[in-house]
């Protein structure tokens, strides 16, 4: 996608939206709800036909020629959009069907094969022959999974698939994405959870108000918004720690209140410089641990930035008096 | 970052508009087919709807036969054949039966019993076509349709046929029954078995299904653009009902006019509601069926 702009009478639902989605990997489109995500994958098959700006989805223009687009895509949206009074059997009949599984010419055992294989795929063969109303919440999420692979799609677009789902079986749908694109399929995936997003996205767009605010692999990223280290420190009186926000060396400084501190460093070696700080200080620091940023992190990092507050920036600290500050350093 | 300006995209959405022309029945089908399917699952529908029929084709007209035919008095009788005398000379001249009773029965099974074959088919069909639409929008399955290799075209005649087939397959199981009612209570007064007429088989082939389709075309752009099913079938209410009375003065009047005006008057039908249905097509949009457009 690149400068897609489309808009719902006043409101703009996508803002020169551009990113790319790596071919055999999972992106992951994050951002809080009204962002664009269910917009940004209705246009990448073209059922919806943004006016401005240029989207090829599979090498072709989905708003030209969404006919040879929307055979090659899966869609799981957010709502499994099933037909409750038809069984799944039939569910999947139909889409096999409109897909080209079934129909003249193809051998009806050949058919049935394949929708038994797609639905055994996702642990749901059993109850292929109920009435879908009769499902929970987690069967249809698994039903609507085997009916967007049926026809073997080269693109797979899911759209908040773990959406009202009980944890187990949102760790089982993650699986099955992770399975998915492991066997080779280009997997969209759209969410505002970003636990599920932590370690199954190859590719992340974080989006706020229809735009893309970055793009990238989560290390691409993650090396953007923190060049140096991150450390977690623990205090027995957290907020003791803010005094380090203006420190020499300190780059950022984050921390939620009673908690410990996400402290963004130039360097490995300054670390023993703020503990020693502290210490002389008289604070009792508990632990001081490298920290991985999370996608959580990240997040939040990038939407902060966006907002001009500035890259990691600290809050609710009370600065230290300048001094202080001096004599430390 | 390169940006398609407004007037190329439009251009290449007339490409991609003209490229959707190409309709693969199959496709069509499986809509219609699904849609039926559906249908024939939800006996909310088709319980209300099967006693309408067995009240128009069956309950009412043995009720009126067996009262003229068997139970009525001379006088009653009479007064019923003045009124019939009122009927145009052309109406009156088919009019057959050996007794006065049998004549009664005729020109009541033939004349005012036969043109609810009118109504009976607009009724199903126009209760499932305004849910059909909005249907899907309602219950989130539009999101699946939009994203399919579906056409617009597709769905719009897969809709149509699936509105059109329990309304007009009631029509044909109905009358099926009623003919038999009408000649077992009647035939025997009027001399013969004497339904269906000629006429009466071009009112039901020739009238009633542009009269429907028309009916229809109205009714499924209404349920592609209104905002709930409730809403759809108020609007449809409002449309089908002044419609039901047209088709139904009309269809009466072609069997009351012997020769030609039947032909007339399904061919003006049909006009209109090949018109219709074709301008009907529009209306299905993706964004429609996702409830994102304008208007929805």
């Amino acid at each position: 996608m690149d400068g897609v702009t489309h808009r719902f009478g006043d409101v703009t639902a996508l803002d020169r939206l551009s990113f790319v989605v790596p071919s055999d990997a999972v992106t992951v489109l994050l951002g809080p709800n009204g962002a664009g995500k269910t917009t940004a994958i209705r246009a990448i098959t073209g059922a919806l036909s943004p006016a401005e700006g240029s989207i090829l989805t599979l090498g072709v223009d989905p708003r030209t020629d969404g006919d040879a687009v929307r055979p090659r895509c899966g869609v799981v949206s957010a709502k499994p959009a099933l037909y409750d009074r038809l069984s799944g059997w039939d569910n999947l009949l139909y889409a096999a069907r409109l897909y080209g599984v079934a129909g003249r010419g193809v051998p009806r055992h050949e058919v049935d094969q394949r929708i038994r294989s797609s639905a055994a795929r996702f642990g749901i063969d059993a109850a292929l022959e109920h009435q879908v109303a009769g499902y929970s919440t987690g069967m249809k999420t698994r039903l609507a999974l085997a009916r967007a692979v049926l026809h073997e799609p080269d693109l797979v677009l899911f759209d908040e698939p773990t959406s009202g789902l009980d944890p187990e079986s949102a760790h089982a749908v993650l699986e099955l994405i992770t399975d998915m694109a492991a066997a080779g399929r280009t997997v969209v995936m759209c969410t505002h959870l970003l636990a599920e997003a932590e370690g199954i996205a190859d590719h992340v767009v974080v989006l706020e108000a229809g735009s893309a605010l970055v793009t990238g692999t989560p290390e691409e990223v993650t090396r953007r918004y923190w060049p140096g280290d991150l450390v977690l420190i623990e205090a027995e009186a957290p907020d003791q720690l803010d005094r380090i926000a203006n420190w020499r060396g300190v780059v950022g400084y984050d921390r939620d209140p009673g908690q410990a501190a996400r402290v963004h460093v130039d360097g490995p070696g300054r670390v023993p410089d703020l503990v020693a700080g502290l210490v002389a200080d008289g604070v009792r620091v508990t632990r001081v641990e490298p920290h991985q940023p999370t996608l959580e992190d990240l997040y939040f990092a990038v939407r902060r930035a966006a907002r001009g507050d500035g890259l990691a920036p600290v809050r609710g600290v009370v600065p230290a008096a300048p001094e202080r500050i001096r004599s430390v350093r | 970052m390169s940006i398609m300006s407004a007037a190329a995209a439009g251009e290449v959405r007339g490409r991609r508009s003209s490229r959707a022309g190409r309709m693969q029945w199959s496709r069509t089908w499986t809509v219609a087919r699904t849609e039926l399917r559906q249908l024939a699952q939800a006996r909310d529908y088709w319980i209300p709807m099967a006693a309408l029929g067995g009240i128009f084709f069956l309950v009412v007209p043995a009720i009126l036969l067996l009262t003229i035919t068997r139970v009525s008095q001379g006088d009653m009788i009479e007064k019923i054949s003045t009124t019939l005398e009122m009927l145009p000379t052309t109406a009156q001249e088919q009019i057959h039966g050996v007794t006065q009773e049998g004549r009664i029965a005729y020109a009541l099974a033939v004349f005012l019993f036969a043109p609810i074959a009118v109504v009976v088919p607009l009724t199903i069909s126009t209760a499932v076509g305004a849910a059909t639409l909005v249907g899907e929008r309602e219950r989130g399955t539009g999101e699946f349709l939009a994203h399919s290799p579906a056409t617009a075209r597709e769905i719009y005649v897969g809709k149509l046929v699936a509105s059109l087939v329990p309304g007009y397959m009631t029509t044909i199981i109905g009358f099926g029954l009623y003919s038999l009612l009408v000649n077992l209570i009647a035939a025997g007064d009027v001399g013969r078995w004497f339904f269906p007429t000629t006429q009466w088989l071009a009112l039901m082939l020739w009238v009633i299904p542009p009269f429907l389709a028309f009916t229809l075309s109205l009714v499924l752009r209404l349920s592609a653009r209104v905002k709930s099913t409730a809403a759809a079938q108020q609007a449809a209410g409002l449309v089908s009902l002044p419609l039901i009375m047209v088709s139904y003065t009309q269809s009466t009047g072609a069997l009351f006019g012997a020769g030609v005006s039947v032909w007339v008057v399904g061919a003006v039908a049909w006009v209109v509601a090949i018109a219709s249905l074709t301008r009907g097509v529009r209306s299905v949009t993706r964004a429609r069926l996702l409830g994102v457009a304008d208007g929805v």
